[in-house]
């Protein structure tokens, strides 16, 4: 690792944005150990999250093109997005309330998951715990913005093992049909797991980048651990998208530092690269950042995500009778 | 004189023209096929996705999110199974946002018997759709009714699920959509020559859409009493509908007087209405082709007996007549007979229920 760090001492990104990069990606990362945290403290019946992925989903969501509606990036997203979401501007305050499934969840109103987000202000879709049918609703949106022309694009993300599912294959198969290719920014966050299961003994395939290639995709596979080389893939491949109109194919190699979720203890992993930890010592010797400005963000964030989760433990859970609510739109009540 | 099959095309052209519909989609809907029953046939948005039914319903739900109406079908119901997760999905985006979201978007697929469509051309789907909740969920069992539910559809700002019984297709309305040719033979050749596409090359066909066809539109939740009787109260939709009218005509000549209801709209069913009639009339019987355990008809029997003022002016069993409990339908003609209700079975039933000693 310190071979790796000297070696990407000089960046190609100005130190301002580098700075505010790290800072997201501490906040992102001080809120998923605050989740695991409250969790483990049963201030909540699961944690699950992306702790680990933040060097490639904060540089993800700072170049989102952030707004409602088709001028807009549309955003079908998995539950180890959390870093996107914070490095668009998302407060952690929701997320903390969904993790304790309290009334006030901005999200879900305590129906839903932790880092399952929907946020319409942002062409944030309802995050579902289904490991791929996002890549078949991204279509969606990305034929409406086909149509609409412009520079909004559609992104969709979600893990090696859900690309084992059919919607991964619609998703190629749709966005490039001859003539009618989508904006859509196709992205895989390979952590090579699947829950307790090795991606290498059930896909025979090296790259999963190279499913694209069979269908004229451009499509690249990169190390998602190294923020530079995240931050400016991703900007190569969403210039293409917005101007090209046709999708793109990027699977970024990231790690998991926490495990699947609660459901295998959600314990730090030492045997898997840490990005944040990585960019430090890279922020470090290049003198962007000293060790003191670190720590004291972190404690800073630390704190800050404390009293809000203390906040939030004296929050009311949802009222039963609301169970029924907004079965249809804008529907109180039971239907029927 | 329209077939349900004109009457849905007409309804499509005029969501496309007036309502915001923006894309009608699936296997074989664009040109030049039209859709495998022409429903699609001369549509201004309509176009051929790949095989893939996952991809149709994906898609379908990522235009309803980015606010862009659509019509997406799936060819026949007995290939929508493989869904089922994207289905329950679509059901969930207002629900689990907390109303943040809403999904206007409308999936129609040809349902159950009557063509002789073997194991995978004549399933049923009102049973398992009934199960996800988050639809609203028609059946149309005529022409005008067709043309109505999809305008009703075109203008929900939930997910909407049109079944499309495939046996009556092709039957003529006895009712004028406002709009179409006069209802005679004259009228009915001219409405074919207007928007029915030629055999042949089409390349060079557009429709002539008829000028004057209007917002008319069924009410979602609304049942109809097609016939108005006394001793029986029979509940249908789709296919089994008109023989179940068919029956009550016929034993009108025994003196058994016979109120047939159609359903019309599956979720939310007009249970106002349904329950009216048996008080009235203090024997029911539902009838339609899906197969009977887990049946919708079985739900419709629990709040018959579950309402305790109804239940107690019963003067028979509820009864239920439904399709047989088979993996499918099969091919050859006594099979399928024997398979799904028929008229004998129907009027036989009724017999049952009105002479059942109270």
């Amino acid at each position: 690792m310190e071979e790796r760090s000297l070696k990407k001492s000089k960046f190609r990104l100005e130190p301002q944005l580098l700075v505010q990069i790290h800072n997201h990606m501490v906040q992102a990362r001080v809120l998923e150990e605050r989740l695991i945290r409250m969790y483990k403290q049963s201030d909540g019946y699961f944690w699950i999250g992306g702790p680990g992925e933040e060097a490639f989903n904060v540089s993800l969501g700072l170049q989102v093109k952030k707004g409602q509606g088709l001028d807009y990036d549309y955003l079908h997203l998995h539950y180890r997005s959390g870093a996107i979401l914070s490095a668009m501007g998302l407060h952690p305050l929701g997320a903390l309330r969904q993790m304790k499934n309290t009334a006030t969840d901005p999200y879900s109103g305590g129906r839903n998951f932790s880092n399952h987000f929907s946020k319409r202000e942002w062409n944030v879709v309802p995050i579902s715990s289904t490991i791929e049918t996002q890549y078949s609703t991204a279509i969606g949106s990305a034929i409406a913005q086909r149509r609409k022309g412009g520079t909004g694009i559609t992104i969709v993300n979600g893990g090696d093992a859900g690309t084992a599912e059919g919607d991964f294959a619609s998703c190629l198969i749709w966005s490039s049909r001859p003539g009618a290719e989508l904006p859509l920014l196709i992205i895989v966050t390979n952590n090579q797991w699947g829950i307790s299961t090795p991606a290498a003994t059930q896909h025979g395939d090296k790259k999963i980048s190279d499913r694209g290639q069979a269908f004229g995709i451009r499509s690249q596979t990169i190390n998602g651990n190294d923020v530079e080389e995240a931050y400016l893939s991703i900007q190569e491949a969403m210039q293409y998208v917005r101007t090209e109109r046709k999708p793109f194919l990027l699977e970024a190699r990231v790690s998991r530092l926490y495990g699947h979720s609660s459901a295998t203890g959600c314990n730090f992993v030492t045997d898997e690269e840490d990005s944040l930890a990585l960019f430090e010592s890279q922020l470090k010797a290049a003198g962007i950042m000293s060790q003191k400005e670190i720590s004291e963000s972190k404690e800073k964030l630390n704190a800050e995500m404390l009293e809000m989760s203390q906040r939030v433990k004296q929050e009311p859970l949802p009222d039963a009778s609301t169970i029924y609510d907004f079965t249809y739109s804008k529907q109180k009540g039971r239907y029927w | 004189m329209a077939t349900m099959v004109q009457a849905i095309r007409m309804a499509l052209h005029y969501g496309e023209a007036h309502l915001g519909l923006k894309d009608v989609f699936g296997e074989d809907v664009g040109p030049p096929l039209g859709g495998v029953f022409t429903a699609t046939q001369g549509l201004k948005t309509s176009w051929n996705s790949p095989l893939d039914e996952r991809g149709i319903i994906g898609a379908a739900i990522g235009l309803g999110l980015a606010g862009s109406r659509c019509v997406a079908e799936i060819q026949f119901c007995d290939y929508i199974y493989n869904t089922i997760d994207l289905l329950k999905l679509a059901g969930m985006q207002s629900w689990s946002s907390l109303g943040d979201w809403n999904l206007p978007m409308t999936v129609m697929t040809p349902v159950g018997s009557g063509i002789r469509g073997s194991i995978y051309h004549s399933h049923s789907f009102d049973a398992t759709m009934t199960h996800i909740p988050g639809w609203k969920i028609v059946m149309p069992s005529n022409a005008l009714d067709a043309y109505g539910l999809m305008l009703a559809c075109l203008k929900e700002p939930n997910p909407t699920m049109y079944l499309k019984p495939k046996a009556l297709m092709r039957v003529r309305s006895q009712e004028r959509i406002p709009g179409e040719p006069p209802l005679t033979p004259e009228g009915e050749k001219q409405l074919k020559e207007m928007i029915d596409a030629p055999l042949g090359n089409r390349t060079q066909w557009s429709p002539r859409w008829p000028e004057g066809l209007t917002d008319y539109t069924v009410e979602i939740g609304v049942a109809q009493t097609v016939r108005q009787g006394e001793h029986v109260t029979v509940v249908s939709y789709g296919r089994t509908l008109p023989l179940c009218a068919q029956a009550a005509d016929l034993l009108k000549g025994e003196g058994i007087s016979v109120e047939v209801i159609d359903l019309r709209t599956l979720w939310p069913y007009d249970w106002n209405h349904v329950s009216e009639s048996i008080r009235k009339t203090k024997r029911v019987i539902y009838v339609n082709e899906d197969t009977e355990v887990t049946n919708f008809g079985e739900h419709l029997i629990r709040r018959t007996v579950e309402d305790e003022e109804l239940f107690y002016s019963l003067e028979a069993r509820p009864r239920l007549l439904a399709g047989e409990f088979i993996p499918g339908i099969g091919l050859a003609d006594p099979l399928e007979m024997a398979s799904v209700p028929q008229l004998p079975r129907i009027v036989e039933i009724i017999r049952q229920v009105v002479q059942e000693r109270a």
